[in-house]
């Protein structure tokens, strides 16, 4: 990029392998720290709202405005209450998913059939053991789904944090890269934030096909 | 097809009593879903509520199990009343089976069927027998069924599993809400068949709801015809309500052609079978017309080398040399049961060009036939008896 | 709270509003970058996306490269595209250049997308219809199928605006200004106020974005298709 340096230099990446590897590792906590919190918080709050349209709606409508804000002026607007801190980082990335996870959960869980939901209570189970033992995973393969989805946004957007002061992989891109006019530095950030995004979808799906032996039946059928 | 299974030790049914059972959805002065319903079934009888839409009887029959509270009046089972228990507890001790069966898709057949001894923590060992045991005795092959998804499944396999599944705890009582409705007529008369000779070696209460009033008087001991309200119309044996309907709304609802219905109360069984001229394929021709004219008859019945029917062949598709194959017989109507009803069986000959019924065991093998005449015969006794 | 008169200061002051970084020449440099992308992304895409929505042809190939650039996250685009016009365009490489190749870039697979999905969705028995009544592709697409797939695409035109928007925030980084630049600098120099106040500027736009292309998508839907036309007779 700048005059007189050659484009791209691989020895670069080799000789900053582990600064390369902590920034990965960063990044790799920040979104399964987000994902993680995010899923807990909207399984609660769809356990909440599920069944009641008059919350659900006002509930969603909130998880949506969040889900519009830029993300960097999300930081900046939390910055005033959180401080530049890893906090305000999390609460951002935690709320981004919201949207996502919360419609996600509701909808799997609106999706198992009301024949299976009649059967089970007429047999005898609680409802707690009704949505353990046969709601849930029902609703497993929707949910993994908005879990690859959320975690996959969560990654992208993990890289801006940078900009408050937090590692991963943006700081490869943004302080040694971009500010640094470093094409090398910005194109290894990219480059490990889409593969590490297409890894995570790939390994939740695959943990979704393990879990649901019974959805392989019905395509097996057909 | 697996030799017939030990009968599991069984309890015979409780006696269900409900004493001035109402219910109203909504505040008092809302007109009453059921008002005052009192009746009693007596153990190990199968008790058809059946009535119009709106009369109650899927909501009576969940007052039994409380899926619906009832707001006036008792409910006892053995005498006990069933709200001295907590309502998921009464229920894990009723077996329940619904239209669509409501299979649970994530589990395998055989986990379908240890739902409620898991709930009831049967050690795990004896559950895995019992859903063996179960499900030999709907008929599925354990082995083969036992490891499938329910997504897997023919319509009829699910039923039979829902089935299996319901007695899987050894429940005193049973209900089941229209659990025939979803199958088409073929299947649904193989299943009640099925169902039929179930019940006579587990003997269960069973409290049976459906809107065909067909299917009514061939399944139950007794009938309790509900109107508007859960207002109890009659209820009594099937015999009985054809012979003597206890008023114009019953007369009304079980149908002007109660001659005819009283044909659901006769069985194929009940009737001498004819023996029919068999034939198998790879027979020469000529043969098989030497058999037509040694009897005098025009049709024979083609089966397969187990002895289950394939079709009939007439004297001319007999004709020339050469030898039977399966594609020259004309497939006729489906195969009859003991169990199936002398309506069934008139239905179905008529439909067929041969008018003559082939009736099959419980492995389809065949065991005779029944024709259009003897059916005649009992509709002409019927009447002169002036039923 | 005491912060809050900080911010409302910040709008206050005519210094905030007059100059090459006063808040109507960031906020413009937002609107005509973001209008720009999204104007090139929707010629783009929407060709792309009819094409194979129509002819099912290449659609694979297609929906792949639009999978691959959605994993891209939004900051990556301007990374990419940053090197790439310094390369070719030296100084002038920097500020609008390289933001807008980046939004065009990052707004064009769910157009494609979204139109695709839109397309695959008529029955096929409509198209069937126009063929049979002598319609030709072109006319069959116009009067036909994109009116019903209006709804669809109309939602991945509104997904790309509200991104592009959204992203054109971080255009500050490579010199492109818009409200974004507020908020860098105040990080850089610590102004809690300016940088609050920028940012509820760029959410209210966002959100404005958001609300306009909804409203757009609703009236997308040809009359023949809203419930409450079909339901009132006369």
């Amino acid at each position: 990029m700048i005059e007189g340096r050659p484009f791209f230099q691989p020895q670069w990446i080799i000789d900053n392998l582990d600064e390369i590897g902590r920034r990965l590792g960063e990044h790799v906590l920040m979104t399964v720290i987000a994902v993680s919190a995010g899923f807990f918080i909207s399984f609660g709050l769809a356990l909440l709202v599920r069944g009641r349209p008059r919350l659900y709606g006002p509930v969603i409508g909130i998880a949506g405005t969040i889900y519009s804000i830029p993300s960097l002026a999300l930081f900046a607007l939390l910055i005033p209450l959180t401080g530049i801190s890893l906090l305000t980082a999390e609460i951002a990335l935690v709320g981004y998913t919201l949207l996502i996870l919360l419609r996600n959960i509701v909808t799997a869980l609106d999706g198992v059939p009301a024949d299976v939901i009649g059967a089970a209570e007429g047999m005898g189970y609680t409802p707690l053991q009704r949505l353990w033992h046969v709601e849930l995973p029902i609703a497993l393969p929707v949910i993994v789904a908005g879990i690859r989805i959320a975690t996959v946004t969560t990654i992208g957007l993990v890289a801006v944090t940078t900009l408050i002061g937090m590692g991963g992989l943006g700081y490869l891109i943004i302080n040694s890269g971009i500010r640094r006019f470093f094409a090398t530095s910005i194109y290894t950030g990219v480059a490990l934030s889409v593969a590490l995004a297409v890894f995570a979808d790939l390994a939740l799906l695959a943990i979704q096909r393990r879990l649901t032996p019974w959805a392989r039946a019905r395509e097996g059928r057909a | 097809m697996t030799a017939s299974p030990p009968t599991p030790p069984t309890r015979i049914g409780a006696v269900v009593a409900l004493e001035h059972v109402s219910k109203r959805f909504g505040p008092p002065g809302t007109p009453a879903a059921v008002e005052d319903l009192s009746l009693v079934i007596p153990a190990g009888e199968i008790c058809v509520l059946v009535g119009p839409s709106g009369c109650g009887k899927t909501t009576t029959m969940k007052m039994i199990n409380r899926l619906i509270e009832a707001t006036g009046g008792r409910v006892t089972i053995d005498g006990e009343d069933v709200m001295a228990l907590p309502a998921v507890e009464l229920r894990r001790r009723i077996g329940y089976v619904i239209q669509q069966v409501g299979l649970f898709p994530h589990m395998t057949v055989a986990d379908n069927v240890g739902v409620v001894p898991r709930l009831l923590r049967w050690p795990e060992a004896r559950v895995r027998e019992r859903s063996h045991e179960l499900l030999e005795l709907v008929g599925l092959d354990p082995a083969t069924f036992g490891g499938r998804y329910p997504a897997a499944l023919s319509g009829g396999e699910r039923q039979r599993v829902g089935v299996a599944r319901a007695l899987a705890a050894d429940p005193p009582v049973m209900l089941m809400d229209e659990p025939f409705g979803a199958v088409d007529p073929i299947l649904r008369d193989r299943l009640q068949n099925e169902f039929l000779r179930l019940q006579a070696k587990v003997r269960k209460t069973i409290v049976f709801v459906t809107h065909d009033v067909d299917e009514a008087i061939k399944m139950a001991d007794r009938i309790a015809i509900l109107g508007r309200g859960g207002i109890l119309a009659q209820y009594d044996t099937p015999d009985a309500i054809l012979a003597a309907p206890a008023s114009e709304f019953v007369e009304h609802f079980v149908g002007a052609d109660r001659g005819l219905k009283r044909l659901s109360l006769g069985r194929v069984g009940d009737l001498p079978l004819l023996t029919p001229i068999l034939a198998r394929a790879g027979e020469s021709r000529r043969t098989v017309v030497q058999r037509l004219d040694a009897a005098s008859a025009d049709y024979a019945l083609l089966t397969d080398a187990a002895g289950r029917p394939i079709g009939w062949v007439g004297r001319h598709d007999l004709a020339g040399d050469g030898f039977l194959a399966e594609a020259d017989a004309t497939p006729g109507s489906a195969p009859l049961q003991p169990e199936s009803t002398l309506r069934d069986a008139l239905s179905a000959m008529l439909a067929s060009s041969v008018q003559l019924g082939v009736v099959v065991d419980e492995h389809d093998v065949v065991i005779g036939l029944i024709s259009v005449d003897a059916i005649s015969e009992v509709l002409r006794g019927a009447r002169d008896s002036g039923a | 709270m005491e912060f809050l008169g900080e911010v409302v200061a910040w709008f206050g002051d005519p210094a905030s509003w007059t100059g090459r970084n006063g808040i109507p020449i960031r906020a413009w440099e937002h609107v005509s970058l973001s209008a720009a992308s999204l104007a090139v992304a929707v010629a783009i895409a929407l060709p792309v996306g009819l094409f194979i929505g129509h002819t099912n042809r290449g659609a694979r190939v297609t929906m792949a490269v639009a999978n691959i650039g959605r994993a891209v996250p939004s900051i990556g685009w301007l990374g990419i595209a940053l090197p790439i016009t310094l390369a070719l365009f030296q100084r002038g490489g920097l500020g609008f250049l390289p933001s807008f190749v980046a939004l065009v870039a990052l707004g064009i697979p769910p157009i494609v997308t979204n139109t695709y999905a839109g397309l695959r969705e008529v029955d096929a028995e409509m198209l069937e219809a126009g063929r049979g009544v002598g319609m030709r592709e072109l006319q069959l697409l116009r009067r036909v199928e994109v009116p019903i797939a209006l709804p669809v695409i109309m939602a991945g035109i509104r997904s790309s605006a509200v991104t592009i928007v959204a992203t054109a925030t971080l255009a500050a980084l490579v010199g492109g200004g818009t409200l974004g630049d507020f908020i860098l600098q105040g990080l850089y120099v610590n102004d809690q106020p300016r940088i609050f106040g920028a940012a509820v500027l760029v959410a209210l736009l966002a959100l404005g974005t958001e609300l306009v292309f909804g409203f757009l998508q609703r009236r997308a839907i040809s009359p023949g298709l809203r419930p409450e036309t079909v339901a009132s007779p006369g």
